[in-house]
């Protein structure tokens, strides 16, 4: 049993090609990066996961039975599936509790709500901070933030676009130890970043995406290792 | 640090604490007593309670822009809709009371009523067909465009569009709700004669209760998790929706309560000027509700409330006094908004009860 099956995907922007033919397997567990140049089509990737960009082909399977490229994207996260996206999405006229009570999702019994909204605001280190507007917040913050909102459901499935873009070092080897202490043995954590220091501390594999196809599966360390990747990618 | 798990009613206590809205409903109420205790010139009253009906629809439109970011610029339609079966309910009434049929229907050379007046007679049978026809024109429409994600500046062309159609089928005289003249004439209202003091200020009385009960029920709303939800929605639709709510249905649901809101602005004001004709589907009464609303402060009920008492207020005056002025006056306040006081005129006095609303992320 995979977590998530990418199977032949293909999506196009009118005739330019974002993603040909890319297939991927996470497994239950896995903490999975992908990587690759600017405009290789990651961000493409997690659009079609999250049901914002629908294929041209090719399909998304959740589990074993759910074609998520069948779905809306309210299924889709009813489902299970969360994603932080690249540009910190929070709900500015909202207090990040209000964020955090809406990341619960509406499902979640209202008598549920208070317990994990703080110990969400724990986990986020936005404790102080719970009444105030996210729209003041800094920039890091609203990263945090937006990971605490997608937690907010337990996600199966947790797709984050460069969740340590902009931050301090000392914040990202925060964010880094967050997303080791998220994995669980039926939650898949699919990890898009830039930062080959971070993909490395938390990623059990790697994929490497270059102009819309797959160059490269495996560790790390043989990522490091591989000559096209090094070419088009690591070696610049 | 103590995260504060004693208080999960921090949102909503502040949803009851909005002094603005609570102080209009105050006003509201006293205006209604002082009506009634000790009622000023016939014509003075009568005015209030025009801008009460007003004040009703320019809330109406605040919920779904201020609160949602749905510029609707058709709202007109659903004001009229009140306003056309209420005239019916009127007329119908005074047909069974005089049995003279109104003139617009002699006209015609028809020698009743047409069938689908049948009942109107009744005043509850009204409002509930008022409503249900408001809401039902408003759901068909929301669903349409809402389903196929029609949004922002193509939704409020289209709703532009729909009250212009509108307006030209009710200039038609086949229709059998008055053609370009509209109705008027009306006899009687619950069975008194229509321009006695006593209705005169009944209506006022009424329009006032329900801008107090309108008032309240939308703060209640928008203070509620429902308005949490709709000020995601205005900022960031597709992040609400890849969290797992179908906007769609909070949008149409909205939706909906806005456009029978506005019915019943619409039901409120035809009785209290006498008429209706085509004219209120006229394109560019519904912006002007959005120049209310945005002239008193986008998002703010209480600067809605504002925005139509005073400009109305202002052409009630004006338009007696010097006429032709008035369209310069009215662009110039727009002008005013546009460049000075971006939020609206609740920008004078620093209100801010959210400090990030507004238009869009920051
Ligand atoms: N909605 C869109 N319309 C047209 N082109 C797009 C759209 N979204 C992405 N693209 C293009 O697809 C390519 C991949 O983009 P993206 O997935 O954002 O890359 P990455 O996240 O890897 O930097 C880029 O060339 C981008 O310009
Ligand atoms: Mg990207």
């Amino acid at each position: 049993m995979t977590a998530l099956v990418v199977d032949a995907l293909t999506v196009a922007f009118g005739r330019f090609t974002a993603l040909d033919c890319v297939s991927l397997a996470v497994d239950p567990g896995e903490v999975r990066a992908v990587i690759g140049p600017n405009g290789a089509g990651k961000t493409t990737l997690l659009d079609v996961i999250s049901g914002i960009t629908k294929p041209v082909s090719g399909r998304v399977m959740l589990g074993d039975h759910v074609d998520l490229t069948k779905r809306s994207e309210a299924e889709i996260a009813k489902a299970g599936v969360r994603r932080k996206f690249q540009e910190p999405s929070v709900f500015p006229a909202l207090t990040v509790r209000e964020n955090l009570e809406i990341g619960c999702g509406p499902a979640l019994p209202a008598r549920d709500r208070p317990a994990r909204i703080a110990a969400l605001l724990c986990e986020i280190g936005l404790g102080a901070r719970a009444e105030v507007p996210a729209g003041r917040l800094a920039h890091g913050e609203k990263q945090w933030l937006e990971i605490g909102m997608v937690l907010a459901a337990e996600p199966a499935l947790l797709l984050l676009d460069e969740p340590v873009a902009g931050l301090s070092d000392t914040e990202t080897a925060q964010t880094a130890a967050l997303i080791r202490a998220l994995r669980r043995p039926d939650r898949a954590i699919l990890v898009i970043e830039h930062d080959m220091a971070f993909v490395e501390a938390v990623a059990d594999r790697v994929t490497v995406l270059h102009e819309g196809r797959t160059l490269y599966e495996g560790s790390m360390a043989g990522a490091r290792a591989d000559a096209r990747v090094i070419e088009v990618f690591l070696g610049r | 640090m103590p995260t504060t798990l004693a208080t999960p009613a921090g949102p909503a206590r502040r949803a009851v604490r909005d002094p603005l809205v609570a102080g209009l409903v105050g006003l509201c109420l006293a205006a209604a007593a002082a009506l009634v205790v000790a009622p000023p010139a016939p014509y003075l009253v009568n005015a209030l309670g025009q801008l009460a009906a007003f004040a009703i629809l320019a809330v109406s439109l605040d919920l779904v822009w201020g609160y949602l970011g749905i510029l609707s610029l058709g709202h007109g339609l659903f004001f009229a809709i009140g306003g056309y079966v209420c005239a019916m309910h009127l007329l119908a009434q005074g047909v069974a009371a005089t049995g003279v049929l109104p003139d617009f229907v002699q006209f015609m050379g028809w020698t009743r009523l047409p069938a689908y007046w049948t009942g109107l007679d009744h005043a509850a049978y009204a409002l509930v067909l008022a409503l249900a026809v408001a809401g039902l024109v408003a759901f068909v429409f929301g669903f349409a465009s809402f389903r196929s994600r029609v949004n922002g500046v193509y939704f409020s062309i289209i709703s532009q569009a729909l009250v212009y159609v509108s307006m030209l089928l009710m200039y038609r005289n086949d229709t059998g709700l008055g053609g370009n003249n509209g109705m008027t004439g009306f006899p009687l209202l619950f069975g008194w004669p229509m321009g006695s003091p006593g209705v005169v200020t009944g209506l006022a009385v009424a329009a006032l209760l329900t801008l107090a009960g309108v008032l309240t029920g939308t703060r209640l709303l928008v203070g509620s998790a429902i308005g949490r939800r709709m000020l995601a929605c205005r900022d960031d639709e597709t992040r609400l929706r890849t969290l797992g709510y179908s906007t769609t249905r909070l949008k149409l649901g909205i939706w909906c309560l806005s456009a029978m809101i506005a019915a019943l602005a619409g039901i409120l004001y035809v009785p209290q000027v006498g008429i209706i004709n085509p004219r209120v589907l006229a394109p560019d009464l519904s912006i002007e509700i959005a120049v209310w609303v945005a002239i008193g402060g986008l998002g703010r009920l209480g600067g809605a409330v504002i925005g139509a008492i005073l400009v109305n207020g202002l052409k009630f005056w004006l338009s007696a006094a010097m006429p032709e002025a008035w369209p310069f006056i009215l662009s110039g306040l727009v002008l005013l908004v546009v460049l000075v006081l971006p939020n609206g005129l609740l920008d004078l006095v620093g209100w801010r009860p959210r400090p990030t609303w507004l238009r869009g992320a920051p």
